[in-house]
Formats: C-alpha cells, structure tokens, sequence
C-alpha cells in the first residue's frame, strides 16, 4: 500500500522535469519545427533558476528567470531555422552544445552549494487524502500542480480551439495555412518560445526542488529523453503525461535496483532502452491509427517555393 | 462592408465603364522564376457580376497571376488596384482583407484537420480559442444555400477530390469574399459536378460578386463565362466576349496557331498477347478487396481501356500489374511468363513501363533536376556508367535531345523537375518511359489536366507506340476520349470488370450506366 503511494509520488516527482520539457517540445513540433536544443535550454534554466533563487531567496523569481532564459535560448533557434530557414538539426545541436557551456561557465561558483529556501511541498486538501493516487499525486510542490495544469491548457487549447488548429495547420501543410491567412512564421515563434520557456522551468525544476542543488550538465540526458517522449506521445499532450511518469518511475525505480547489488551501469541504460522499446511499440501504433510527426516536420516555409 | 463603401465614394469616371464598376485592376504585373517569365506584363480588369474566364495552355501563366493577386507570389513589376486604390498585398491574409479568395488548383487544406477546423482558420471572427465547432451551423446554413452537401467533422483526408474543392469555395463564400478566384475547378469533377458548380458561379456572381475562372478547356470558358481573357506564354493574346467568338477562333487564340487534331485511331492489326491478368484479387490500403477477380488480356499493338469513376479499384489494378502492389490472389503474366508479385525494377527491366496516376510523387523525384528524372531508368546501364560513376555529361546530354524530342519546355535539363508546368512533366514522364523501349505501356489518366495541345501530343505517342507494336493499357475516367482512341475498352466498377467490348461495338449510353453500377 504505502509501497503503491511511495512508488507514484517519486514517479510525479522525477517525471515532471521529463513531462515539462516534452510538453514544451511537443508544441514546438506540432508547428513544424524540431529543436534538439532541449538540453541546452534545461540546463541552462537549471543554472539561472538556482542562482537566481541563491541570490534573491525567491524561488519565483528563479523559476520565472529560467523561463526568461528558456525564451531566449529558443528563441535563437527560432530565429536560425524560421526565419534563416537554416537546418534545424544543425541549429538544435548548436543549442545543445551552447546551453552545456554556458551554464557551467556561468555557475561555477555554485557548484554543490546547497539552496537557502525550499519549495514547499502543498498538499491539496481532499485530493490528497484519496487512498493510493492522492497521496501520489497530490501531495507536491506548485511546480507539480502547475505541470498538471499545463498537460490539461495545452491539450484543450490543441484540440479544441482554433489555435491548436492554427498549430497543427502549420505543422501539417505551411502552404495551405497560409492561404487560409494564417500567419505561420508567428506561430511557429511563439510554439518554439513556449518550448524554451517550459525547457527552461523543466531545468530549475532540477535544481529547485529535485536535486535541489546546482552541478554541471545536471540534466544527465533528460532533455534528449524528453525528444523521445514527443515520439512516444504521438504529439500529444496527455500521452506525454503517461510517458513522463514511466520514465520518471524507472529512473527512481534505478535507486532501488541498485541497492539490490544490479549493476549501476546497466541501470543507467536503462531509460535509453525503454525508448528504444518504447518507440518500436510507439512505431506500430502510428501506423496503425494513421498519425504521425507533423508532416512539414523539419522543413522550413518558403511562400513562393513550388507546392505541388 | 468597409468595401462596399468604398465603392460607393468611388466616382472617378475613369475606373467606370457601363454600369459595372472596376472592382479589381492589375497593371503590367510581371514575374519571373529564374529564368522562366510566367507573367510578362499582363493587365486585367475584373468587374463585380461578372464571371471572367483566364483562358491558357499549361504554362500560361494563369496561376501565377491569380496567385500574385492573392498574396502568395510577389510581383516583379506590376501594380495592383483594388476598389480604385491602389494595394501592396503582401500575404494570403492582405488579400483576404480587401475581399480576394481563392480556391486553388490543388486544394489547399489541412489533411489532418476537420472541415470546420479548416474553414474556421481563415475567419477572423472566430476568438483564437475559440472552438472550430462553433461555425459548424454558419457551414451548414451557407452549404444548404448553395446547395452543397458537406459534413465539418470529417477530415479532409476521408473526403473525395470534389469534396475538398467544394470545402474550400465555402471558405472562400465564408470570408465574404467580393472575389472568388477558382483556378481549374473542374478537372476532377465529373459531368454533373460541373453543373452544379457552374449554377453556383451563376448565383454568386448574380449578387454582385466577381468570379474569376481558370481554364484550359475551351467549352467551359465559352459556356461559363462574360467575358474571357485568354493568355500566352505569360501575355495577354486575347480579350473577347463568348457570343463573339467560335471554338475553332478561340483554340487558335489560345495556342497561336492552327489546331489539327492528329489523334485518330487506325485498326491495326494485333499480335501475340503481351499481357494477361487471370482472376486477379487484390488489398487496397484500408486492407479491404479492391480488386475482385479481374480477368483480361491485352495484345501487341492494341490499346486496352478500362473506363470507371475513380476508386472503384483502378489504382490498385495497376500498382499489383506494376510490382508496386501485392496480389493476393490470380496470376498476371507478362511474355508468357508468370509475374506475379515480381519487383517493379525487374517489372520495368523486362519492358513494362508505366505512366502513374501521381504524377508529382509517383511519376517523377521532384527535387531532382530534369536531366536525371529522365535518366531514372537508365542510369544504370554502360551508357551512362562505370561501375562506381555516373557519367553525367553523357546523360546531360542525352537529356537534351529527348527535351527536344518530346518538346518539353524547360529552361534547362539542370532545373529541379517540380519545376516544370504540369503538361511538361506529363511529358517528361512520357520521355523517359518510351526511351526504355517498353513491351507493354501502362498509362494512367495519361491527359488529366493538360490542355489541348499536350494532350493531342500524350495520346498522338500512343497512338505511335501501339503502332510499333507496343501493348498499351489505359485506365481513363474519360470515356469520349478513351472511345476515340483505344481498341477495346472495359468497364470497372466495385472491383470487378463488368464486360470488355471492342471499341465499334461499344454504346456510350451502356457504358455510362455501366459505369455507376447501374447496368
Ligand atoms: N513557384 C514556382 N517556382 C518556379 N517556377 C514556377 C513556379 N510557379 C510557376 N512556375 C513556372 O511558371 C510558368 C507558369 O506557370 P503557371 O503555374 O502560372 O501556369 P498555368 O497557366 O497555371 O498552367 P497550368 O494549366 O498547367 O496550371 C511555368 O513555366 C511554371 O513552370
Ligand atoms: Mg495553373
């Protein structure tokens, strides 16, 4: 019983930073553009989050400054492939490779330095006193809450409003988009920037409240897993809810195994081998139910370019 | 609204001629694509009631105007007027608020989205977060005046070619729109769809809007139309009213010289069967039997033809004769020799060649230049190869004088194939599949889409082949045409051959009947 409870609330807890980023990715490609930048852009929200919230004493303030610096990261990439139209592969990497120098550089001096406040953890009342999934879920810090929230604005606002259909317009077919006067370049700006921001507070998630503390490339690899998830999630919000917290499961699940004299090494594996499975299972089902990536996935929108 | 008001203030009595005032004017647009000039100075003054046909061969230019006037193209030189003002329409959206839409040659539409998702994009009173849902009454209302037929929760990917057309003229009427641009709206509508388009052109262009019409084919733009502007080769040839002219005036018009039907069907005599098809099943997509026991024969020298409305299993017919489909079950034989589920490059090495019903994505890679599109199934052999290169000079060159043989106009032969107009990849694909010297040709919906002029040429090689001695299968939902030139003909509907006459025994009437189950 208490196992179950346990078994859950680390599950939300390591999945979160996971289920933040995805969805932030998720957007981003449902508007046709790939950034491989996650990375980069969590680390760096890792690092501005931990040293704003070092100096100022307010978790808020980091969390909104590795937002900020999520934008702006992102922001880049939008700039390279929308408007230069330059390679997103090429552009995403790039980011990748920036936001792990940079937030090092940065943060040196708060290396292993522990944070001064603490994230509250607010249970919220009559949820949490439900028998198994209360305690699980409900029993966390705001950012947990705020991620629920997001899973639940995103989806409706992609399924069931005419922006998520503007969204899916322009990831499916630029052209047609546009001739129905939709303005695709600002879309796809604001669904990379809304990825940055989400990457950025996934990152002070880390180092806010999970680690809590600041060391380098402390994402280990999750923003690489969060690209993944997007696959796993068929581009949707709520599988990406579900694919978070198996993941989130499997890396807690790690302590345990390890405790149990298994190899750290092969453990350490282990969530790369689960997406593998995973995206074949994921590969099936696509297939199956006739969705797919986005079909002007990776392709930059020129208007006068032959569309046949 | 605004607009009309604008009208209304208008009083210069330059911009007035008769009763109708100028709605649209454009002036000397020019525009070029590397080095191809598709418009060369044209101007073209369109008034509210009246419909007005753009009249061209392939390549005229048509589209390229219209999409100028509706944001998607820039103009090189050339203005614009709208309402007497003079405009900069710098996207889709600018046109869209002065009252311009359009419908365009190939739908454009998200696959993936609903209709209501799809029409609600381009209306500027539905919130952002809004829901699609909520126009589904205004669609319904609009359609049921129309007298369209439309469900807005399908997605646009389950309804049919008609259907995404009709979905984008309710967008189009949706936006209020004062000009409707329709490029080529009728290719694949059949007889009685083009009827009821028309009556709808009539009634819109009845309340005051101007309605502007693509065509190539010249009964359409006489029949239609108010007045009708024809171009050539990006210019101006011709403006005329339809009681003025004749068919015979206006072919000429259109293609700057005299028109001589060289398509005519000679007997001939045939030989040894080339290809036969026993008892053939074969899956579609959906894993469902399109193919339902399909029998038939065709000989040397001979032109088969199967007739049928789209989708009654034609396409997989072909793809399971070509290699690119497995049958599940019968036999196809091809020389005698049993080849049944053989791969399409093995297919295409013994001599079958193909002209597929996609042109764009089947027929050709459309990235890749002119050059190597023809050499696809050639560059292989000694001619063009070592054993780790491919000696592109030669197939340049070669390149060149099938673009000359087959009069494909094209800038270069190192020009991406997409490129091309569609009558000059049509021809293209024709280039390359002749050059392989084929045994059997299987052609699918050969003319769809071309002018006049391009397809007397498709059906004029034909015609030479099967003179050669080559077989040729046809499949063709243009039954006047497949009279005209094939041997035999046979009849396709739900997966199943409903009877194969030769062509002198065949009654148009039966067919038709034949053709929608009803015989
Ligand atoms: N986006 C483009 N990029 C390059 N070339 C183009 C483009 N659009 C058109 N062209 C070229 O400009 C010329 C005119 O093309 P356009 O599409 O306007 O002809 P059209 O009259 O509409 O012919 P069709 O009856 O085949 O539709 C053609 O030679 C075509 O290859
Ligand atoms: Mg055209």
């Amino acid at each position: 019983m208490a196992a179950t409870e346990e078994l859950i609330r680390v599950a939300v807890e390591a999945g979160t930073p996971l289920l933040l980023a995805t969805l932030g990715e998720i957007y981003a490609e449902r508007s046709g553009v790939l950034n491989l930048g996650v990375e980069g852009m969590m680390l760096m929200g890792a690092a501005t989050g931990f040293m704003v919230t070092f100096v100022t004493h307010n978790p808020l303030l980091g969390v909104v400054a590795a937002a900020v610096v999520g934008v702006l990261l992102s922001l880049v990439h939008a700039f390279v492939s929308i408007t230069l139209r330059a390679n997103q592969v090429v552009s995403g990497l790039a980011l990748t490779m920036i936001g792990l120098g940079l937030s090092s550089l940065i943060a040196r001096k708060f290396v292993g330095l522990p944070l001064p406040v603490r994230i509250p953890t607010i249970p919220i009342p009559g949820l949490s006193q439900i028998p198994i999934i209360g305690p699980g879920f409900f029993n966390h810090d705001p950012l947990v809450y705020f991620s629920y929230a997001c899973v639940a604005i995103l989806w409706y606002v992609l399924y069931k409003t005419k922006m998520g259909a503007a969204i899916r317009a322009v990831g499916e077919n630029p052209a047609a988009a546009d001739a129905m006067g939709v303005n695709v370049f600002l879309v796809r700006y604001l669904c990379v920037a809304l990825g940055g921001g989400l990457a950025g507070i996934a990152g002070a998630y880390l180092s806010l409240v999970y680690a809590p503390m600041w060391i380098e490339n402390m994402t280990a690899g999750r923003g690489w897993i969060a690209i993944a998830l997007v696959v796993f999630a068929l581009w949707d919000p709520l599988r990406a809810m579900i694919g978070a917290y198996l993941f989130g499961g499997l890396e807690a699940a790690q302590f345990t195994l390890q405790a149990r004299g298994i190899d750290p090494s092969l453990l350490g594996m282990l969530p790369y081998i689960a997406t593998i499975i995973v995206l074949l299972i994921g590969v099936k089902e696509t297939l199956r139910k006739r969705i797919g990536a986005p079909a002007a996935l990776c392709k930059p929108y020129y208007r006068e370019e032959r569309t046949l | 609204m605004l607009k009309l008001k604008l009208i209304e203030k208008e009083k210069s009595p330059k911009i007035e001629i008769g009763k109708a005032r100028l709605l649209v004017e454009m002036r000397n647009i020019v525009k070029k694509f590397y080095r191809v000039v598709a418009n060369d100075g044209i101007s073209l003054s369109i008034y509210p009631g009246q419909i007005h046909a753009l009249l061209g061969e392939n390549g005229a230019g048509k589209s390229t105007l219209m999409n100028i006037l509706y944001g998607v193209y820039r103009p090189d030189e050339g203005e614009i007027y709208v309402s007497g003002r003079k405009v900069s329409i710098k996207s889709p959206k600018d046109a869209m608020r002065l009252g311009i839409g359009m419908v365009h040659q190939h739908p454009r539409l998200v696959e993936a989205l609903s209709v209501a998702e799809n029409i609600s994009l381009s209306l500027t009173d539905v919130g952002v977060f809004a829901s699609p849902r909520v126009i589904k009454p205004r669609i319904m209302e609009l359609a049921r005046k129309y007298g369209m037929k439309v469900n807005p929760d399908a997605k646009i990917w389950q309804l049919s070619y008609s259907e995404r057309q009709r979905v984008e003229l309710l967008r189009v009427l949706m936006q209020n729109a004062k000009v409707l641009i329709l490029d080529e709206p009728t290719t694949m509508l059949t007889s009685s769809e083009k009827k009821e388009l028309f009556s709808m052109l009539r009634k819109m262009a009845s309340e005051g809007k101007a309605v502007i019409f693509i065509t190539h084919k010249l009964e359409e733009a006489l029949s239609v139309s108010d007045i009708i502007t024809v171009l050539r080769k990006g210019r101006v040839a011709a403006q005329v009213a339809p009681e003025e002219v004749t068919v015979e005036e206006l072919a000429r018009l259109m293609l700057g010289y005299e028109m001589i039907s060289t398509v005519k069907r000679e007997p001939h005599r045939y030989d040894g069967v080339v290809l036969k098809v026993e008892n053939l099943h074969v899956l579609g997509d959906a894993g469902v039997p399109m193919v339902k026991g399909v029998s038939f024969e065709v000989r040397q020298g001979e032109i088969f033809t199967i007739c049928g409305v789209a989708g009654n299993g034609q396409r997989e017919l072909v793809e399971a004769i070509t290699g690119l489909r497995k049958v599940a079950r019968g036999k196809v034989f091809f020389l005698g020799r049993d080849v049944t589920n053989t791969s399409p490059r093995l297919l295409a090495d013994m001599g079958v060649a193909h002209i597929p019903e996609d042109r764009i994505h089947v027929g050709i890679v459309p990235d890749m230049s002119v050059a190597e599109n023809l050499a696809l199934k050639k560059y292989r052999s000694p001619e063009f190869s070592t054993r780790f290169t491919v000696m592109y000079d030669k197939i340049y060159e070669w390149a060149r004088s099938l673009i000359k043989q087959y009069s494909i106009i094209a800038p270069s032969e190192k020009i991406p194939a997409k490129h091309l107009s569609g009558g000059n990849i049509q021809r293209l694909i024709l280039a390359r599949e002749f050059s392989g010297e084929p045994r059997l040709m299987v052609a699918v919906n050969p003319t769809y889409g071309l002018d006049v002029a391009a397809t007397n040429f498709i059906l004029s090689k034909l015609l030479e082949a099967k003179k050669r001695g080559v077989a040729v299968l046809m499949i063709s939902e243009d039954l006047e045409q497949a009279l005209k030139v094939s041997d035999k003909i046979a009849v396709m509907y739900e997966g199943q051959l409903k009877g194969i006459f030769p062509v002198e025994e065949a009654d148009i009437r039966e067919i038709e009947l034949m053709m929608v189950g009803v015989k």
